[in-house]
């Protein structure tokens, strides 16, 4: 067999034994990754590193979107001594933070790494006597540069994050990011708690905005691991759940820019559209972000024939007031202004960094999990997938508008299937699992924001031997450093609004 | 004659402000305060099931502090604990949030606890710095609605304001990562006296799913009386708005 060609296959939310998946010298591992990095049908979905005895262990998760599979692949390192290894960034930037992440945890060095710094300070780090406080920021000199930090802690109530403005007089020549306030050590919490009830709950607290998405990247994994299938009927709950977390969360985020605009009469409309939106989620299971729906096997809180007719009046009162607001705002010509055209990014620099979902497909990358790796009701039921070109503030409103109206009539088309589909007995969520000894599951699904992974490894007794998340904000808060090149920082809140990012789904 | 679309726009919104905060329903299964009654169970059952170790026995009691309102008891116990829809269950004093069997009634204030200068000072005006430690967004996103036009807070003098030099307190969510813990209390010391410390939600309270982790610096709690408790998971905006109104007394807008 080509060398290159070494890697194990699984479909989305399948779980491969450890004995199938290749275990190779590093520079092997390098080399597979290069081959299907360089075809563009092909992008990295996870590439992260484990404490396994005295050695650690590499697992590359490289998704084939034409053929809907994952190529997985390992290397196993000496933990004692941490290594030098060639960086895959230096070819592949978006490889750039999954290794930023392995050198931090681990003390692996990537040489040729074009930007070798910390990521998170988490706190089983390799070296503690890197704090938060010591970060190595960018530095420019000269007479008439400076810079402008802020944060952690912002002036609205948002989590804390630092922007580092590198400044020519009015003009910004760079921000840097600077991230990890928020850590919680969440992944190590997933091997701590060890009660499934207890998992669920962290899955969804990774990102509170992102409850129901990651809960059902979570559920999908354990269920898969567990050897457990769910109804169809129950995967149209979740899928419409998920979307009704896209259609809120947008509304939102509608709303927010305005607020950075000044425009007082959207942030209204939207602000209060998305009101009816969370509390339909509360009255379906109880909390208005949708906490306590997805559970492993089973739920709850089955959908009813009475929720359905509420559904269909909540989406009815969406459109009504989403349209005419939407086409008055996209017409106005002080909207325009303040919006086209600022913090534009192209489809080159969303394919470099590896940018996923919405902040991707603004720019005509069809980064979408929903069509490449179908899960739940997706695998049966396709939603339309919207891209634009421009990749600018406009475009980044104008996805969000254009991407609840598609969900709200996908919702209203599963909620028909529902109704249609043969009555079950939805079972109640099962209390332990016994999980696939010896096992990987990868775990994909798409959050409003984009591209959600979740993987987990199992040792010889079924239990989780890690775990690992990654946040669609994961990759895209470069993009957002990107989008402010050459503007002012007074551009700064409506770009923020408008890719509104996790601090805490990065932080982890 | 035309109207013009801002105007059929805000015909069409309406009036969205809920005229009295402390009345209405909140619609669904929703979890507030809990009820316990008398009726003999397997206790050990009962308190091994919570993920947040909320549940004690001997009486049977919930710390609403640590709850993360999973409702896991109440559907394998449904005659042991039931959760009303009474979403007034912030306090200012911790003990107040463990609600013990057989006791149905409400969760209020310790009006002997409550400094004198609350009252006289912020009770007409109230502006608080919220600190998002290590909060997952969905604290942070109920304490935005609490000033939406539905929940309206504004109109009682309470308002959360970016520099904490011009406020009159802190507003704490999340359970304080140690990466978080220098830029609270930095943000605590630059709030003028006489301040005041909010909790709000299970992360922040008692660290919630959160508690234990290696990750976490709560000793900035330890320093300071806290004056106010709002559990949740997150707190839902009504819970946040009525628990500061008995706070600092402000009944009317």
């Amino acid at each position: 067999m080509n060398i290159q060609e070494n890697f194990a296959t699984l479909k989305n939310q399948g779980t491969l034994p450890l004995q199938d998946l290749p275990t190779m010298p590093y520079h092997e591992y390098f080399l597979v990754a290069d081959h299907l990095l360089k075809q563009e049908s092909h992008h990295c979905v996870n590439n992260y590193a484990y404490r396994t005895g005295t050695q650690i262990r590499l697992i590359c998760c490289i998704a084939d979107d034409l053929n809907h599979t994952i190529k997985v692949f390992s290397s196993l390192l000496d933990g004692t001594t941490p290594p030098r290894l060639a960086a895959l960034s230096k070819t592949h930037y978006a490889m750039h933070i999954y290794e930023r992440e392995i050198s931090e945890n681990f003390g692996i060095e990537f040489m040729y790494h074009p930007w070798p710094k910390p990521v998170r300070y988490a706190w089983n780090r390799a070296d503690r006597t890197n704090i938060i406080n010591n970060y190595p920021f960018y530095r420019i000199d000269g007479g008439e540069l400076h810079e402008v930090g802020v944060g952690p802690i912002h002036a609205g109530v948002i989590e804390p994050g630092h922007f580092r403005f590198l400044c020519n007089g009015e003009t910004v020549l760079h921000l840097e990011i600077q991230l990890g306030w928020q850590h919680r050590g969440i992944e190590a919490l997933f091997l701590e708690k060890s009660k499934l009830l207890q998992r669920t709950i962290l899955s969804e607290s990774i990102a509170g905005d992102t409850a129901l998405g990651h809960s059902l990247a979570f559920v999908s994994l354990m269920e898969s691991l567990g050897d457990v299938s769910v109804s169809e009927q129950l995967e149209l709950e979740r899928t419409m759940a998920l979307e009704l977390e896209r259609i809120a969360m947008h509304i939102g985020d509608l709303g927010n820019v305005n607020i950075g605009m000044a425009y007082q009469l959207a942030s209204s409309v939207f602000g209060t559209l998305r009101t009816p939106v969370i509390n339909y989620m509360q009255t379906w299971c109880g909390n208005r972000f949708g906490k306590g729906l997805n559970r492993v096997g089973g739920t709850h809180y089955p959908f009813t024939a009475e929720l359905g007719g509420k559904l269909s009046d909540l989406l009815n009162k969406i459109e009504a007031t989403l349209e005419p607001m939407a086409d008055r705002l996209f017409s106005l010509p002080s909207f325009l202004m303040r919006a086209e055209g600022i913090g534009k990014v192209t489809e080159k620099q969303m394919r470099l960094i590896g940018a996923v979902g919405m902040a991707a497909r603004v720019t005509g990358v069809r980064s979408d999990i929903r069509q490449s790796h179908p899960f739940s009701a997706y695998k049966k039921y396709t939603i339309d997938s919207q891209t634009l070109e421009q990749g600018d503030v406009w475009a980044r409103m104008m996805i969000r508008n254009n991407e609840v109206r598609d969900s709200v009539r996908f919702v209203r088309d599963l909620s028909k299937r529902w109704e249609a589909s043969a009555p079950a007995t939805t079972p109640i969520p099962e209390q332990e699992l016994t999980l696939t000894p010896n096992a990987l599951c990868v775990s994909l699904v798409e959050g409003w924001r984009g591209e959600i992974c979740h993987c987990a490894v199992t040792d010889d007794q079924g239990k989780v031997a890690h775990y690992k998340i990654k946040d669609p904000s994961f990759h895209n808060w470069l993009a957002l450093a990107l989008s402010l090149r050459d503007l002012e920082i007074s551009d700064f809140p409506i770009n923020n609004k408008s890719y509104n990012l996790s601090y805490c789904g990065f932080d982890l | 004659m035309t109207i013009l679309p801002e105007i059929q726009i805000l015909n069409r919104l309406g009036k969205q402000f809920i005229p009295d905060v402390t009345e209405p329903n909140v619609p669904g299964p929703f979890k507030g305060r809990p009820e316990i009654s008398l009726e003999r169970v397997d206790e050990e059952a009962l308190a091994s099931l919570c993920p947040t170790g909320a549940i004690g026995k001997a009486p049977v009691r919930i710390d609403m502090g640590k709850c993360v309102m999973c409702g896991e008891c109440a559907f394998a116990f449904p005659n042991k604990v039931k959760f009303t829809a009474d979403y007034k269950i912030a306090t200012n004093v911790r003990e107040r949030l463990i609600v013990k069997e057989g006791d149905s009634s409400p969760i209020l204030l310790d009006e002997s606890n409550v400094r004198a200068e609350i009252r006289s000072l912020f009770g007409r005006s109230l502006k608080l710095r919220e600190i998002s430690a290590a909060g997952s967004n969905a604290d942070e996103a109920e304490l935005n609605a609490c000033g939406n036009p539905n929940f309206d807070m504004g109109r009682f003098g309470i308002e959360f304001l970016a520099s904490p030099r011009h406020c009159d307190g802190i507003v704490i969510t999340g359970p304080i990562s140690e990466n978080m813990a220098e830029a609270t209390q930095i943000c605590y010391d630059a709030v003028p006296s006489p301040k005041i410390i909010i909790l709000v939600g299970s992360d922040a309270i008692s660290g919630g799913i959160f508690a234990g982790s290696k990750a976490l610096d709560r000793s900035f709690l330890e320093k300071y009386p806290i004056d106010l408790y709002v559990p949740g998971n997150p707190p839902h905006p009504l819970t946040f708005v009525n628990g500061v109104l008995e706070l600092i007394r402000k009944r009317k807008a």
